[in-house]
């Protein structure tokens, strides 16, 4: 295969750039080693934050990106109907040695040209959050912060470039990156080797790995593990906005806030690791999680009933501790997008920007092509988005949209038809689309109805659909077939 | 849009749902509409192919699947109707229903009274935070049951399930059946949760048990592995140094149920933060006037012959209502449950009418002394967690209760 630019990395970033990059008229080919857009690192497990931009340190990439990247977003979500809310953030002071902090960030979004941030005290306060811990003195408001559906927007991002003519292959691991007389020539993957002028390594926990097949060794990516929890939809409204306590020198602190969905999400610890694949969650995990939640929203500790799940995400943190968003005049060809740790989501649309920029500069001709398309069509929710009129037309189009598959989130096998329509081949595939399965239930319900329905539309056997690929098979055998001794998998 | 009138409108066509329609019915309700979201009547009965079903109803042993056709069969016979894979998207106090299918599509349903009967779902194992991974292979008890008893798939060859209640004793076996080997069972209480009789297989089988004992780390990154359990002490906190790691594919959860009220609650209806269930008075209705429930809605029950009794309960008195002849109740006495009674149904009771409570005691006992007040005293032999303790209020017993607002049922251990 050939291209003139290849993307490593089907998470934010590279879905991000590949967007970008389907304006112009260039060959383009995205590859992902997991076998969906962003089952492989942080982007399927994070905060799920687009921040205003004041946390970074004054100079360094990521204050610059990050602003930038919020006042993309909005446009980015809207022409893409990636669910996006603007709801705003309040880093919370709870004695007054920390309200000097709020000063301080204050001062440095300011400089990183953060909009309309402002220091809200007393009464105020707790008008904007009742159920502030009534300790909290003061909190700085920044009213451009949002929340995002990450994976959606990472799905959402890569269907739009393959809408513009981006080739995404998944199950595509990159092996090697063939370097001839100084330039970038090919990448070896599992599925062969693919040509290619430009490498952009958006390989996010694996991209010290992938720079090293290019000869270039100057950062180290650890793994920052990050546990969350997430509570039922009973508790939307006990917070309205995105809450952080100040900020350590290592983390933005376990923040407290609604989801997209309607859910409210509590976490993440920060602790470095060594072994980029684990995701385990921990007993101590889950109590620095609800501490550090507790000592926002004091309330949530009588809610602990009402916790639905909890995961841990790995956020690429790279030893120069900025991102890394650079070409090199050897190999000529080679860009890295790498470290992009938190604000990554936020900043992804401006990285894209950025890379845009440096392949232009480095000599690849961009023209813009006539017949892009920017819009996306979103997968219809009629049930959980209900409308009086929309939601019965719909239906009456196409009955299936009457039929709740999935109780909890309200979700019909006419969304599940259209998700695995769109490329979802797995039961998280289905779930990332959907929401079925994501429930207060956690697919206990919907589960049969999903892999059932995944087997019919692909033509597989029920035995083979995984849950997120590989060998995670969820049904590996049919009745009676222990009983004679076949045990083939 | 279809809209439509009904006396009753029953939410949930299993067990509960069908008797209290069927009692109904035949005290004189018509039109009856049950909304069932799944694909069949029968909630999880039809996936239930043990026996052990309608020792107390009908005096029978039968299996699940047969218990409920009988009940199915007279929906079908008395001209009840029914709506299949029909979710109920809101219910208002006035008995206002939006609901949707996928032959109708959107209809709205208006009814003199409501009967809740949606049932419980399982506690998941996000719900309970076990730690480790998020691998394929972990499933909750029910939900195996139907992929292996309805769809006809085994989950996977080596199991080990968390919980001895009953749902995961009869999995234990089941899995036994279908040629897996089931490597323990695992449960943090230190006494089984499960009915005798379903405990019986582990002897049986050989499965060992291992009580006070918790779920530490769940191993494998793509499919199960390993499960780690730990010994819990006296407090439940677990002992260190004392782990094992279990060899496993699947891991099978039956550490709870938990009534569906979402629903009710959007309804107004009251809940019992103890049951998680509505707050019921003696003729099973609701905080709500004329919206009743029954089932497990109201509180996870053990046998489904006493789900039966309480579903025709509830369908009797809709009827009352609707005829006229039972208003609601005047006099309320609210029961507390206190010391080792964890709850007690119907939670509100007129004192007038001699009735049967529902309790369920904390941990078990020998010659327990249950007080309802100050003076009523019921002596029961033995009392333990996994079964119902029914409390018979008698004519003459109510005679010494106090008519006080509130009025605890107590036990001391």
């Amino acid at each position: 295969m050939e291209t003139s630019v290849l993307i490593i990395g089907g998470g934010i970033t590279g879905t991000a750039i590949a967007r970008e990059l389907s304006r112009y008229d260039v060959k383009v080919a995205l590859i992902e080693k997991e076998v969906d857009i962003s089952f492989g690192g942080a982007t399927k497990a994070n905060t799920a934050i687009i921040h205003a931009g004041y946390d970074d340190k004054p100079g360094t990439l990521a204050a610059k990106l990050c602003p930038r990247g919020n006042i993309l977003w909005s446009r980015l979500a809207s022409v893409l109907s990636i669910p996006f809310k603007r709801i705003g953030s309040l880093v919370v002071a709870l004695g007054g040695e920390e309200a000097s902090v709020l000063e301080e960030l204050m001062e440095r979004g300011g400089r990183n040209g953060v909009p309309n941030l402002k220091i809200i005290e007393n009464e105020e306060l707790f008008e904007m959050e009742p159920n502030l811990n009534r300790e909290a003195i003061a909190g700085l408001y920044a009213p451009t912060a949002g929340i995002v559906s990450p994976y959606e927007a990472a799905i959402a991002l890569a269907e739009n470039a393959k809408q513009n003519g981006v080739s995404i292959l998944l199950g595509t691991k990159a092996t090697d990156v063939i370097v001839e007389d100084g330039e970038v020539k090919a990448v070896r993957t599992n599925n062969g080797r693919i040509y290619t002028r430009y490498v952009l390594n958006a390989a996010g926990l694996f991209a010290d790995e992938i720079s090293s097949m290019a000869g270039i060794k100057e950062f180290e990516i650890i793994p920052r593990k990050g546990e969350y929890v997430i509570y039922d939809k009973d508790l939307s409204g006990i917070v309205n906005h995105v809450l952080f306590p100040v900020p350590s020198p290592v983390s933005k602190g376990i923040t407290v806030t609604p989801t997209v969905d309607g859910n409210i999400i509590a976490g993440p610890t920060a602790h470095d690791i060594k072994d980029k694949n684990d995701l385990t969650i921990t007993l101590a995990g889950l109590e620095e999680v609800l501490d550090g939640a507790y000592k926002l929203v004091p309330e949530l500790s009588a809610r602990r009933d009402t916790i639905i799940a909890g995961f841990a995400g790995l956020r690429p943190q790279p030893t120069t501790e900025d991102f890394i968003i650079k070409s090199y005049r050897e190999p000529f060809g080679f860009i890295n997008v790498a470290g992009i740790k938190s604000p990554g989501l936020t900043s992804a649309p401006a990285i894209a920007e950025m890379v845009v920029d440096i392949l232009k500069r480095g000599g690849l001709t961009l023209e813009e092509k006539d017949d892009f398309k920017p819009f996306r069509k979103p997968i219809e929710h009629p049930i959980r988005d209900f409308h009086p009129t929309k939601t019965e037309e719909l239906i009456a189009k196409d009955p299936r949209y009457g039929h709740v598959v999935c109780r909890c989130e309200y979700v019909t096998e006419g969304e599940m038809m259209d998700a695995i329509h769109r490329g979802a081949t797995t039961l998280d595939g289905v779930r990332y689309r959907t929401r079925a399965g994501m429930g207060r239930c956690q697919g206990g319900f919907c589960t049969p109805h999903v892999i059932k329905t995944i087997a019919r539309e692909l033509h597989v056997p029920v035995e083979e659909v995984t849950k997120r690929g590989n060998g995670s098979k969820i049904l590996p055998y049919r009745a009676k077939q222990l009983l004679l001794g076949d045990e083939r998998e | 849009m279809i809209e439509r009138r009904l006396d009753l409108v029953v939410i949930g066509g299993g067990a509960a749902g069908l008797a209290a329609a069927i009692a109904a019915k035949e005290n004189g309700v018509d039109p009856i509409m049950i909304l069932e979201r799944n694909e069949e009547l029968g909630g999880i009965l039809p996936q239930c192919i043990h026996t052990g079903f309608g020792l107390h109803f009908f005096k029978e042993n039968l299996t699940g699947p047969e218990y409920i056709a009988r009940f199915v069969k007279k929906v079908y016979d008395s001209g009840i109707e029914y709506r299949l894979e029909t979710m109920v998207l809101v219910l208002t106090p006035r008995g206002e229903i939006l609901a949707v299918n996928q032959a109708e599509g959107l209809m709205k349903l208006r009814a003199d009274a409501i009967i809740l009967a949606m049932g419980c779902r399982e506690r998941s194992r996000g719900a309970l935070c076990i730690p480790g991974t998020r691998p394929a292979g972990i499933f909750t008890a029910g939900t195996a049951q139907r992929l292996m008893d309805i769809e006809g798939y085994v989950p996977g060859k080596r199991v080990l399930i968390l919980g001895s209640g009953d749902v995961g004793l009869i999995m234990a076996r089941r899995f036994v059946m279908e040629g897996a080997e089931v490597r323990g069972v695992v449960e943090v209480m230190p006494f089984p949760g499960g009915l005798d009789r379903n405990l019986q297989c582990l002897g049986d089988f050989g499965i060992p048990l291992y009580l006070s004992h918790a779920a530490a780390f769940i191993h494998g990154s793509e499919r199960v592995e390993a499960v780690t359990i730990s010994r819990l002490d006296d407090e439940g906190r677990p002992i260190y140094g004392e782990e094992k790691t279990i060899e496993c594919d699947t891991l099978i959860l039956s550490v709870g149920l938990i009534p569906e009220n979402e629903l009710s609650k959007r309804a107004g209806v009251k809940l019992d933060p103890k049951t998680g269930g509505p707050v019921v008075d003696e003729n099973m209705e609701t905080s709500v006037e004329n919206i009743f429930a029954c089932g497990n809605v109201v509180h996870v029950h053990d046998l489904v012959d006493h789900v039966t009794q309480e579903g025709e309960a509830a369908g009797r008195n809709v009827a009352k209502r609707i005829l006229g002849e039972l208003p609601p109740l005047k006099r309320r006495i609210t029961l507390k449950a206190e010391g080792n009674i964890r709850y007690v149904v119907p939670q509100v009771i007129s004192g007038e009418q001699p009735l049967t409570l529902y309790s369920r005691v904390k941990s078990p006992a020998f010659n327990a002394e249950i007080r309802i007040g100050q003076n009523i005293v019921v002596h029961k032999r033995v009392v333990k967690p996994p079964e119902l303790v029914t409390i018979k209020l008698t004519a003459e017993r109510l005679k010494d209760l106090e008519k006080e607002e509130e009025t605890t049922v107590s036990m001391n251990v």
